[in-house]
């Protein structure tokens, strides 16, 4: 069986862009929600985001794509070449139809869509919008492969595009995806990950209405407080992540870095609530024991979970049921965090942004921590690495995540894939 | 030649499209030579630049689904949980016999719930942010057909959904393999579209390919000589589809066999005037397909293009054909089904798998309508009536707008 190697990571994350930048908030501990800046929060319920601090020119990007790329995709598109040129993997070697892209996003071009909705519409004044106040590229805002299009030219990859939006677990089902690709033998090098930039009106408004974002607006470096007994509901976030991943055969050959291996990916669905989760995780247990027994792992092995841990009441019950569960008395050893404490839940972003945080703990021997955890509710129990990172030998690493619609998904990354 | 017991097949499908949404209205609408093409009803359209599209015009969500979801979904989402129902019965598949761990669903998605979405924004522009609904955050993102799909029919195994063109319709289908392969045994595949709202029209016309004219005959002429664009369609498909053995295990007969997928994308020779240049991508995703079916391109015996409906795209696709299929290119049998409902983005692709489906198992071409004269550079037999044929490989090609290409053959069931 073909395996997977990464050997490349870009990260765009809330606070200053970069994966230096982002491992530096993660294992400080500090975090980068603040008070909603990118548009006028008054009269909204939750007022707190985490944002990215992004100026598109300073970063690279040409005012042409400034103009036709969504700041999502400006996000991933810095993010990916970063990743690539971590990756010192030279395109110009791979037969082009060789390399693929795999991208996630929850919900995509809304910014733009919202952006030019307001000034097509006079405000929300006309049913029937006047057209000619869209600007070009709207197409692009409405499907999202825009963004796995877009990497593809911006690198040339003549390989299978693909754009996974499966909701909040865009992130690991993109990057579970490109591990298919690879293992298929369909590509020698994926282009993965994710992307969004939710924060406008309409996705903090349809989070207030049901009340799954935080209200704590008073206080907002510490809002987001995964497995603490005063949590109120998540930060939204934004960002973007991507990993090179690669045939290990192939980046053996070339000399490349190897941060780790994706070793095992699985999807499960709760078929329950398109919101709503029963306290038991079944089915996201049912993910982890797929995912784990795909690479070969048992739950002795893991040395670290990273939570989907979003923060809310529910969430963060139902997924502390779904690990016992599936790593039974061990689950009480291993540490368990949630970086969304750090960077809020940017939605299809965010998993892939775990993925890389993911790899760097496993390169950098160190565990992120839970942020902002100093009362655990007492249904959550186990070992969230409260406030101050550790370090750690991070052999397998097991990534969870959950989202509307029902999605559980999970990914195993090992050091080196065991039972070789 | 006996079809593999690990063959993936399609057991069931459902076509909901302008030519009807019930059972087979699609396809013997197709076979009559109708156009469900129209002046646009779901909006007043004096003012605005696009007037004809393929509308669902008999389907009332009410009648089908319980007021709690209508309330809580767009019309692409209702139009999927309709069709997936249609497509169960047609495969004879009662989900309750079944372990729900083992049925897995997979969508495309193109404009998702755009009208839900444009009603929410509305609200929240002009009433402010407590008009908007507790149904937006579930309603309009491109996962909410997969989840509901998966809520309505309990189904617990592997959700997928890939959002973009007519390529993640015939994608979902190449997937199925990789699910079908261990980590389920029934899998609902296909997608729907609903794109007749105000701003996602506004959205599409951006792209530029989308057809102005006022007269449904030709709004949308693949290949053809005045090809101007193209019309948008609501609908599409949901299949059940299986392993063989699983299909023959409980006493059926598979509709047809998905033989090979491949997929490409066009990276920056898209930005090329040469339309063998343009083309070569889809031509690598064709060969791609052949190869993993183990059909070479005279064992082709209908090609279901994917017909762009604008000259340039329309040359690089017959350019595509011509480099893939070699002289077999000029004789073999083509046609655009979706001339006759508009494009309806990704599930344009599940609409031609679901299609094709049927043809194998009649043994009938459909014709492409409106189409009086082919452009020059289409050199290519466009089928322009309903054509019984001996038919054992069918291809069906997608182009999205943004480069991506995708290929699958399916082949009868022996």
């Amino acid at each position: 069986m073909r395996r997977v190697a990464v050997t490349g990571v870009g990260v765009v994350a809330p606070g200053s862009p970069g994966t230096k930048a982002f491992w530096e908030l993660l294992t400080s501990g500090r975090t980068a929600t603040r008070r909603i800046s990118l548009f006028d929060v008054t009269g909204f319920r939750s007022q707190i985001g985490a944002e990215c601090d992004f100026d598109a020119i300073t970063l690279g990007l040409s005012p042409q794509e400034r103009a036709r790329m969504d700041r999502y995709v400006q996000f991933a598109t810095v993010a990916a070449r970063e990743a690539v040129s971590e990756s010192e993997l030279d395109l110009a070697d791979v037969p082009s139809e060789r390399v693929a892209v795999a991208m996630g996003t929850a919900v995509g071009g809304t910014t733009r869509l919202e952006e030019d909705y307001v000034s097509v519409s006079d405000g929300g004044r006309r049913w029937i919008i006047d057209p000619h106040y869209a600007r070009p590229f709207l197409y692009d805002a409405l499907v999202p492969s825009a963004l796995s299009d877009e990497i593809a030219v911006q690198f040339d990859a003549h390989g299978p595009t693909t754009l996974v939006s499966t909701g909040c677990t865009s992130g690991l089902d993109a990057i579970g995806t490109a591990y298919r690709l690879l293992v298929s033998g369909a590509a020698d090098v994926v282009i993965a990950g994710a992307a969004d930039s939710p924060i406008s009106p309409i996705s903090v408004a349809c989070f207030d209405a049901i009340k799954a974002t935080t209200a704590r607006n008073d206080d907002p470096e510490h809002a987001s407080r995964p497995f603490d007994r005063e949590r109120d509901g998540f930060v939204i976030g934004e960002g973007a992540a991507t990993l090179v991943l690669e045939d290990l055969d192939h980046a053996r050959r070339r000399g490349a870095y190897i941060y780790c291996e994706v070793t095992g990916y699985a999807t499960r669905s709760n078929a329950y609530h398109m919101t709503g989760l029963r306290p038991d995780g079944l089915e996201m247990s049912a993910a982890i024991d797929a995912a784990m027994s795909e690479a070969r792992l048992d739950p002795s092995d893991i040395d670290y979970v990273n939570a989907h841990g979003s923060g809310t009441l529910q969430n963060d019950r139902h997924e502390t049921a779904a690990v016992k569960r599936s790593l039974g008395h061990h689950a009480y050893s291993v540490p368990m965090s949630s970086i969304k404490s750090m960077v809020g839940h940017s939605l299809g972003a965010i998993g892939a942004i775990e993925l890389a945080a993911c790899v760097l703990a496993i390169d950098e021997g160190v565990i992120p921590p839970t942020a902002n955890l100093e009362h655990p509710d007492p249904d959550c129990d186990l070992d969230y690495v409260p406030r101050v990172a550790r370090e750690a030998c991070v052999s397998h690493v097991l990534s969870v995540g959950s989202g509307f619609g029902g999605f559980q998904s999970a990914v195993t990354l090992s050091f080196e894939r065991k039972d070789i | 030649m006996v079809t593999p017991d690990e063959a993936i097949v399609i057991t069931g499908v459902a076509a909901v499209s302008a030519l009807g949404s019930g059972k087979d209205k699609s396809w013997r609408g197709l076979l009559r030579g109708e156009s469900g093409l129209s002046k646009i009803t779901r909006f007043a359209t004096d003012d605005f630049p696009v007037k004809v599209a393929g509308e669902v015009l008999d389907f009332d969500a009410a009648e089908t689904i319980d007021r709690r979801l209508v309330v809580a979904t767009d019309r692409w989402t209702q139009l999927a949980l309709f069709a997936t129902e249609l497509a169960l019965r047609d495969a004879d598949v009662d989900l309750a016999a079944f372990d729900p761990d083992r049925v897995a669903v997979s969508t495309a998605a193109g404009s998702a719930g755009n009208e839900f979405g444009q009603r929410e924004i509305e609200a929240l522009w002009s009433r402010g942010p407590r008009a908007v609904t507790v149904y937006q955050s579930i309603a309009w993102f491109y996962a909410a057909t997969t989840g509901q799909i998966s809520i309505r029919n309990g189904s617990k195994g592997p959700s997928l959904v890939l959002a973009g063109g007519a390529t993640a319709g015939l994608d979902v289908f190449g997937r199925a393999a990789w699910t079908l392969a261990s980590d389920a045994d029934i899998a609902l595949v296909g997608g729907t579209e609903a794109p007749v709202s105000p701003y996602a029209l506004a959205c599409q016309l951006t792209s530029g390919r989308l057809s102005s004219s006022d007269d449904p005959t030709t709004a949308y002429q693949p290949f053809g000589r005045d090809a101007n664009g193209y019309a948008v369609g609501e609908g599409g498909a949901m299949c059940v589809v299986e392993r063989a053995a699983h299909c023959r295990g409980r006493g059926r007969r598979p509709l047809a066999v998905v033989s090979g997928h491949a997929a490409s994308h066009d990276g920056r020779r898209s930005a090329s005037d040469d339309a063998e240049v343009r083309g070569l991508g889809l031509c690598e995703a064709i060969q791609g397909a052949l190869a993993r079916a183990g059909v070479s391109g005279r064992q082709i015996d209908v090609v279901f293009a994917d017909g762009a409906g604008s000259p340039d795209e329309d040359h690089a696709e017959v350019a595509a054909m011509r480099m893939a299929l070699g002289d077999a290119a000029r004789s073999v049998p083509v046609t655009v089904p979706r001339s006759a409902t508009g494009r309806m983005e990704a599930a344009g692709g599940c609409f031609d798998v679901a299609i094709a489906t049927s043809a194998l198992v009649d043994q009938i071409i459909p014709p492409t309508v409106n189409v009086p004269l082919l452009a020059a550079t289409s050199e290519i037999e466009l089928v322009r009536s309903a054509r019984p044929t001996a038919l054992r490989h069918a291809l069906v090609l997608a182009r999205s707008n943004g480069g991506g290409n995708s290929a699958l053959v399916l082949s009868t069931y022996e």
